[in-house]
């Protein structure tokens, strides 16, 4: 008799044809997902830009880190959506009780949400470019940005793991994304952190997004990343392991 | 005759809800076997653990002669699990969800597979189009046909025509009769007395966590008061007349 583990590679790529599917036949998910982040970004560069003071003259190079966040941050409330809708109605079911690989599934969804999110990332980026954002950054700092954005959507992607796993309804699947979404208001994203009152500087200063968002800003403007780069890797990682254990926990729990 | 199911004072709780206090049933290989129970009697949650997708408290359970709870991987080598809800992809087409299981199962040739399947089942018609678009009655068929891919010896139906029109009901019974005939046992759960009657060899009332009888239909009956002959009038059901009406009746 076969084992499954053979096959975990094979069964994995059609749960991920499968959630692929379920996107390119959607689309209006991949619309959604960007709009908010585009109209952020007009709102931000030609309504308050103006008032802004960031000591560049470009807004959107300053601006753009953060919009891809908030992207980021939006687009995995559509993967625990997705997980929990699977939950939902009985297709875990079927594929836990045959023999293929437990994790294929979920590792499906993970997938997804990776792709899901690069294609939102390559939108905004394209409209950012006709709004003038201009990058002086090589190549190899491209695939420093393109390295972290895709440890920002794993990270994240294991929280929504948690959140479509446990979640009672749809709408609880999503909303945890709501606080995540704002996370990048309170950091370096949208205005320097030294403009801020002592309380709100501190917590700015220490969260994940503004280590992340200087760290994207640096590389993109072809300027030295110094120690950012790595406290920017590390919160990524950290909080990757630390949602990836508990997503774990609470799928063996629940299949 | 082998066993296909052997279950021994099965055991599952809830928290505080003790939904199984001891179930013992057996089925034989290539038989029908019909669990019947009301609501919440606790007939999903025995097909759950029987199918390895949870673990009882207590007892034992042997499917294909395998433990669901040491060998699990060996028993769903062995079974297919048709859940009470439809357990098909929306946003797929009908031939894109057979395909998919095929290739999950590693069949050799998954299109052909499929192709077999949308033609026995009826659905060749529909077949490119997505199952949001199917109506109960398609989806159950597609549903069902998903589970027969690999040919499982034994396949598990919860509930399989709750909420079906009475002429799907007629097409999920003769697919259910056909699967016995080709030698699988079909393990099946419901709450209509009467699909029990049609089509079971074996049944077995579960209630309040505990199988209070089990046997044949004939078996059954003789435990029960002697039938009373009475001349009545036999006026046709409405069930009868609708599928006259229809003129479907018995076609697949």
């Amino acid at each position: 008799m076969e084992t499954t583990k053979n096959h975990f590679f094979s069964d994995m790529s059609v749960m991920l044809g499968r959630s692929m599917r379920h996107i390119t036949r959607s689309m209006d998910t991949i619309i959604t997902v960007c709009l908010t982040p585009i109209a952020m970004m007009l709102l931000f560069v030609y309504v308050f830009g103006g008032a802004i003071k960031v000591g560049t003259d470009n807004y959107v190079n300053y601006l753009l880190p953060g919009i891809l966040l908030i992207a980021i941050a939006t687009g995995i409330s559509y993967t625990a959506y997705r997980l929990f809708m699977d939950m939902q109605r009985g297709i875990f079911e079927r594929f836990n009780s045959m023999p293929i690989a437990r994790s294929a599934a979920l590792w499906g969804h993970v997938l997804t949400s990776l792709v899901a999110n690069a294609i939102s990332v390559a939108v905004i980026i394209l409209v950012a470019l006709v709004m003038g954002f201009r990058s002086t950054a090589g190549i190899l700092s491209w695939l420093a940005v393109a390295g972290i954005l895709a440890l920002f959507t794993l990270a994240l992607t294991w929280i929504a793991v948690i959140a479509g796993l446990s979640a009672k309804s749809v709408d609880g699947a999503s909303a945890f994304s709501y606080p995540i979404i704002f996370l990048p208001f309170i950091s370096s994203a949208f205005v320097p952190t030294e403009s801020m009152p002592p309380v709100v500087r501190a917590f700015a200063e220490n969260q994940p997004v503004t280590a992340i968002v200087d760290a994207l800003r640096a590389l993109l403007s072809g300027q030295q990343v110094g120690t950012n780069l790595w406290i920017a890797l590390a919160w990524c990682v950290g909080i990757m392991l630390v949602a990836y254990i508990f997503a774990m926990r609470v799928y063996k729990k629940r299949v | 005759m082998e066993k296909a199911i052997q279950v021994k004072g099965l055991q599952k709780s809830y928290k505080q809800h003790h939904v199984l206090k001891g179930v013992d049933l057996e089925v034989e290989k290539g038989s029908i076997f019909a669990l019947l129970g009301s609501n919440g009697a606790g007939k999903t949650t025995t097909v759950k653990i029987l199918a390895t997708l949870l673990k009882p408290d207590g007892g034992t359970a042997a499917v294909n002669g395998f433990d669901v709870t040491t060998s699990p991987e060996n028993v769903r080598w062995s079974i297919s699990l048709t859940g009470q809800f439809a357990a098909v992809d929306e946003i797929l087409t009908g031939r894109e969800n057979l395909i998919m299981i095929a290739r999950l199962r590693h069949l050799k040739n998954p299109r052909h597979v499929a192709d077999d399947l949308l033609k026995r089942f009826g659905l060749t018609g529909a077949a490119d189009r997505k199952v949001s678009t199917y109506s109960g009655g398609m989806r159950r068929r597609l549903d069902i046909a998903m589970s027969l891919i690999g040919n499982p010896q034994l396949i598990f139906l919860d509930e399989p025509t709750t909420g079906l029109d009475p002429e799907a009901r007629i097409g999920v019974w003769n697919v259910v009769q056909e699967l016995a005939d080709s030698g699988t046992t079909v393990f099946l759960t419901t709450q209509y007395l009467e699909e029990a009657e049609q089509l079971a060899d074996q049944i077995a009332i579960l209630h309040e966590g505990r199988i209070i009888v089990s046997g044949t239909f004939e078996e059954l009956r003789k435990q029960f008061p002697p039938a009373k002959v009475e001349y009545i009038e036999k006026q046709p059901t409405l069930e009868e007349i609708f599928l006259a009406i229809i003129g479907k009746k018995e076609e697949k």
